[in-house]
């Protein structure tokens, strides 16, 4: 369904110290650090399948999702999805996957939620007949029915993350890509995520790739991990790979980025 | 061709919401046309045939430039399209599978007629019965209305594709704010938003007639109050074709080449 094969990614970075001089100084010499966000990136994924991204901050886990769902161009290396290359044919593949940016918004800030599905509607050309049994369908799984009516800035977090992900399925994708899903919600509302998001994959059979801090979320939802440090695959695997004892995820996983020493 | 209908639909019917800042428009837009009105007269008490236009033809265009305001005002561009370049929001955009051209083209276009239809009513019909020579006066002739409504769109459009131009530069640069405050300040000349063009010294005046600028509010304005000659306005017409098609098309390459090397802001 997924492959990724020798993926690289650099940014180039402005730096320069403190202080006016030095503002003035770049303004004539700029000095650019080459950061390297993937560095020969390699995995796949089977149809169907579940995986949890994992990795500090900065380790490349957005700029992976970025690279599959086609914003981001790589420098090098190949990439298939469900045999399109993403950044080759951008119109032509987004048609096919979902995506929840947890840190951002898709929903139009002013008008009623349900203004916004309907303008996804006619976005991806969605017919009439899929589109209301799939609004129905999500409007029951994730309890929407009293949101759909209110504008998305008044919705808490909570509430907006529901709907956010109710819009990135309403075209019925074959993959969804989820980055940080759950970051700033309360326990209920983690917890109604995470439900939802398990019984997607196993009614529909969605392939699903999600990038989290949140270990609960991976004990919850994925069997396979696949863990990124400093732009590298460090492992992938199970969670019983990682967890050796009985100690806390967080734990685990705080020493085993310790151990890799990609911290930075 | 729907997706962008729908898209435009949606962002007429939240332009239409914003009610208090219709209203504050509208009478920004009535005192500023007064002042301008004022302005003018004094000048053509002292010598009224030394204008290039005369005063109520003067009038009508101060009049009718205040209604739709919002079709063609270059600074009134969209921040939070800057804003989704700027922070990464634009991410989403990007996630759809719709090209970026056109639906912020639909959208821009969207706005500004929203905007426009909000505020221009109030205004067409108190100028309408104010006193001579105050007074809005109808167009020439029903070809001229007619002509007008079609320039008025040729206008808007060609206004919204050369914003699209300052939009795709924010792709290339960190901060939009330089290009825009020079787009803007040379567009509110160029275009004959300060002064209609006709006031300048005629060797100027044909150079700038021939600008994308000039194809902007000035031919849809000049037509209403009847200050072009029949050549004129062919003319005019066909440069406003012509920036049009060249401004999208110029637009649609940037805008492809941006797409492949956007680098999206803010992890």
């Amino acid at each position: 369904m997924i492959t990724m094969e020798h993926v690289c990614k650099s940014y180039k970075i402005a730096k320069r110290n403190a202080g006016f001089g030095e503002a003035c100084k770049s303004l004539f010499h700029r000095k650019y650090e080459e950061i390297q966000a993937l560095n020969d990136v390699t995995f796949s994924i089977l149809e169907g399948e579940m995986v949890g991204y994992i990795g500090p901050n900065g380790a490349g886990k957005s700029s992976t999702i970025k690279i599959l769902s086609g914003i981001l161009t790589p420098d090098k290396g190949t990439v298939f999805v469900d045999g399109r290359i993403p950044y080759k044919n951008r119109i032509a593949h987004v048609r096919e996957i979902g995506v929840v940016f947890g840190q951002r918004s898709q929903l139009w800030w002013d008008v009623p939620v349900i203004d916004s599905f309907e303008l996804l509607k006619d976005i991806y050309s969605i017919p009439d007949s899929m589109y209301r049994t799939n609004l129905e369908e999500l409007t029951e799984r994730l309890q929407l029915q009293e949101l759909l009516r209110s504008p998305a800035r008044q919705l808490s977090l909570g509430q907006r993350m529901r709907c956010e992900i109710g819009a990135s399925l309403l075209h019925s994708p074959k993959i969804l890509f989820l980055d940080e899903p759950t970051i700033g919600l309360d326990a209920v509302s983690k917890l109604s995520v995470r439900d939802f998001i398990k019984q997607q994959n196993k009614l529909h059979k969605t392939t699903v790739i999600l990038t989290t801090h949140d270990m609960q979320d991976i004990e919850a939802l994925t069997r396979r991990i696949i863990h990124i440090g400093k732009g590298r695959i460090l492992m992938d695997g199970t969670l019983e790979d990682i967890r050796q004892g009985g100690e806390n995820m967080d734990e685990t996983i705080a020493e085993l980025y310790r151990s890799y020493d990609i911290y930075t | 061709m729907k997706k962008y209908l729908s898209f435009f639909r949606l962002r007429f019917i939240m332009g239409l919401q914003y009610r208090a800042a219709a209203l504050a428009g509208i009478i920004t837009q009535f005192a500023w046309g007064f002042l301008e009105i004022m302005v003018f007269r004094a000048f053509y008490q002292t010598n009224p045939y030394d204008f290039p236009m005369d005063f109520s033809a003067a009038v009508s265009y101060i009049w009718m430039q205040q209604a739709f305001l919002a079709f063609f005002a270059t600074w009134q561009m969209e921040t939070e399209i800057f804003d989704s370049i700027r922070d990464g929001n634009i991410a989403y955009e990007l996630c759809r599978p719709i090209g970026i051209y056109h639906m912020w083209f639909s959208r821009n276009m969207a706005q500004r007629m929203s905007r426009g239809a909000l505020r221009c009513f109030p205004i067409l019909i108190v100028a309408v019965f104010l006193p001579r020579p105050f007074r809005l006066e109808p167009p020439a002739s029903f070809g001229h209305f007619v002509l007008f409504l079609v320039t008025l769109f040729l206008g808007l459009a060609v206004t919204v594709a050369s914003c699209m131009l300052v939009y795709a530069v924010t792709f290339f640069i960190i901060s939009p704010l330089g290009v825009r405050m020079v787009f803007t300040s040379a567009a509110d000349f160029l275009s004959g938003a300060v002064i209609p063009l006709p006031f300048l010294p005629a060797k100027i005046q044909y150079v700038i007639e021939l600008l994308p600028f000039a194809s902007m509010q000035n031919v849809p304005l000049r037509v209403y109050s009847g200050s072009m000659s029949m050549g004129e306005m062919e003319k005019a017409v066909f440069l406003q074709i012509f920036w049009l098609i060249f401004l999208v098309f110029l637009g649609q390459i940037l805008f492809k080449i941006a797409e492949r090397r956007v680098a999206v802001q803010g992890g």
